[in-house]
């Protein structure tokens, strides 16, 4: 037996059949994780307390589950109550709300890092609770979660590839199949590795980028 | 004859911590046109009076009259004191610009960013409009060729004065600083206070909490000073520096004995 990459890139429309839906659940999770942590972050942070209460309940059984085990019963367990989705959908959402869970804690310590006196100086200049946050909090805290959303970013990358085990046809799904079909183990193992390592290392470099760029608004 | 109303009136301002009380029933009038200097040992209240003043602490008890005006809280014939409606605090509050210790400029904007951020968001004027006020507070503290910089890309001294620039750009009747050169390298300082003591000499009326004995000596025309949270001593500096000084005074003078208060320790 040898290592022969030819079996692998005669299904190249295959592989990159599954990298586009690797990509586009990786973009849409981590977007819509972004989103949905910002307003839970901004509940719990502004919003009253028994909704805080009930969000960060949310927010712990999410990041205290292995997402394996949350994608199953998504998956599987949905529709006991009703949620019938097919595997992209499943996976966008699950993955999504993972995201989400992180996120938000992240966005939550970013909040809390932004100086009070930042807050007290748009005060004194008569700036409206809401205009505070438009305006102060929000920039200042991107600022400073920039690092910790590439760090996450990455491991959602990661992520993506529990989708296999519901079927989404994504890189890693794809890939092994192709793998099993040819008795090429190890050559699409192989590959994948490198296409989520080429990824991580993308989403890294633009990550750093962005900070270098983003560098002289940094805290005085 | 009358005298003109006090820029400030402070009455019976209590002001406490859960069950501890830090500032004892204070009463202090603070003259319009003039620096006022608050000092005293750390602890002594001097601060949080300050931000009761700026409404960044709400008062336990008594009132503030900005200009004649009720600040927060108004105490109505009964003796009860009740909060006014927000519009309100917001109108008395615009008279007065706030300078602190840490300058807490805005790192995501330049200097003219920060001086004209509540001429955009608060008084809506225009962009242009805006910059060309900024530009002009900016001059005023020497600070025009700095205007496109961001607080990251200056020096302690140079941000503290785009701050002052930036309280100045509502065009405040009362300037508050609090400890403004409390964080600066001692190079740094003088800039801060040669700025404040043009302000001064304006006629701005300003009321400065300080470490600098100096300037408070020599800027100063009323140094206030508190202990454990009481006005102890409210007088000139002539008043209060000159001999017989009081013992309590004498004592915290002679930690400053290296910060240039050697001289007012001198027998008179």
């Amino acid at each position: 037996m040898s290592f022969d990459g030819s079996v692998i890139l005669a299904a190249l429309p295959a592989i990159l059949s599954g990298l586009k839906v690797t990509l586009g659940i990786w973009v849409a999770a981590t977007a819509l994780g972004i989103a949905l942590g910002f307003v839970v972050a901004a509940f719990r942070h502004f919003g009253p307390r028994p909704l805080g209460l009930a969000l960060r309940l949310a927010v712990e059984v999410l990041r205290g589950t292995p997402f394996l085990i949350q994608i199953f019963l998504l998956y599987f367990g949905g529709p006991f109550i009703g949620l019938s989705l097919d595997p992209v959908p499943a996976g966008l959402l699950g993955l999504s709300l993972y995201a989400a869970a992180y996120f938000s804690e992240i966005f939550r310590a970013g909040f809390l890092a932004v100086p009070r006196g930042h807050v007290e100086a748009a005060q004194c200049v008569g700036l409206s609770q809401a205009q505070i946050v438009r305006r102060i909090l929000i920039p200042e805290m991107t600022m400073l979660v920039l690092p910790q959303c590439v760090n996450m970013a990455v491991i959602l990358v990661k992520e993506t590839a529990v989708l296999s085990i519901i079927a989404v046809p994504e890189a890693t799904a794809v890939i092994s199949a192709l793998g099993s079909q040819q008795y090429a183990f190890v050559e699409s193992l192989f590959l994948l590795a490198v296409i989520y390592w080429g990824l991580v290392e993308a989403c890294g470099r633009a990550g750093r980028a962005l900070e270098t760029r983003l560098s002289k608004f940094r805290f005085a | 004859m009358t005298l003109p109303a006090p820029a400030i009136a402070i009455r019976r301002l209590s002001k406490s911590y859960g069950r501890t009380e830090v500032l004892h029933g204070i009463d202090l009038e603070i003259a319009r046109g003039a620096t006022t200097c608050l000092i005293g040992p750390s602890g002594s209240g001097k601060s949080t009076l300050l931000r009761c003043i700026a409404f960044l602490e709400e008062a336990t008890s008594g009132t503030i009259l900005i200009d004649g005006q009720p600040l927060g809280f108004e105490e109505q014939a009964a003796g009860r004191r009740v909060r006014l409606p927000p519009q309100r605090i917001r109108k008395v509050r615009s008279g007065i610009g706030m300078v602190f210790q840490q300058f807490n400029l805005w790192p995501h904007m330049t200097a003219l960013g920060n001086v004209t951020e509540a001429l955009v968001t608060v008084k809506g004027l225009s962009r242009q409009e805006a910059d060309a006020r900024g530009m002009a507070q900016l001059r005023r503290v020497g600070l025009e060729a700095r205007a496109r910089h961001y607080p990251s890309e200056l020096s302690g001294g140079q941000q503290q004065r785009v701050a002052i620039a930036r309280a100045l750009a509502l065009e405040p009747e009362i300037l508050l600083f609090d400890e403004p050169t409390a964080s600066l390298d001692p190079e740094l300082t003088g800039e801060v206070l040669n700025v404040m003591r043009d302000l001064g000499g304006e006629g701005m009326t300003m009321v400065v909490v300080t470490h600098e004995i100096g300037f408070a000596a020599t800027v100063g025309q009323r140094i206030v000073f508190l202990d454990h949270g009481r006005v102890l001593l409210n007088g000139t500096p002539a008043e209060l520096f000159a001999a017989p000084r009081h013992p309590r005074l004498t004592q915290f003078l002679e930690t400053y004995l290296d910060r240039g208060a050697a001289m007012l320790l001198k027998p008179a």
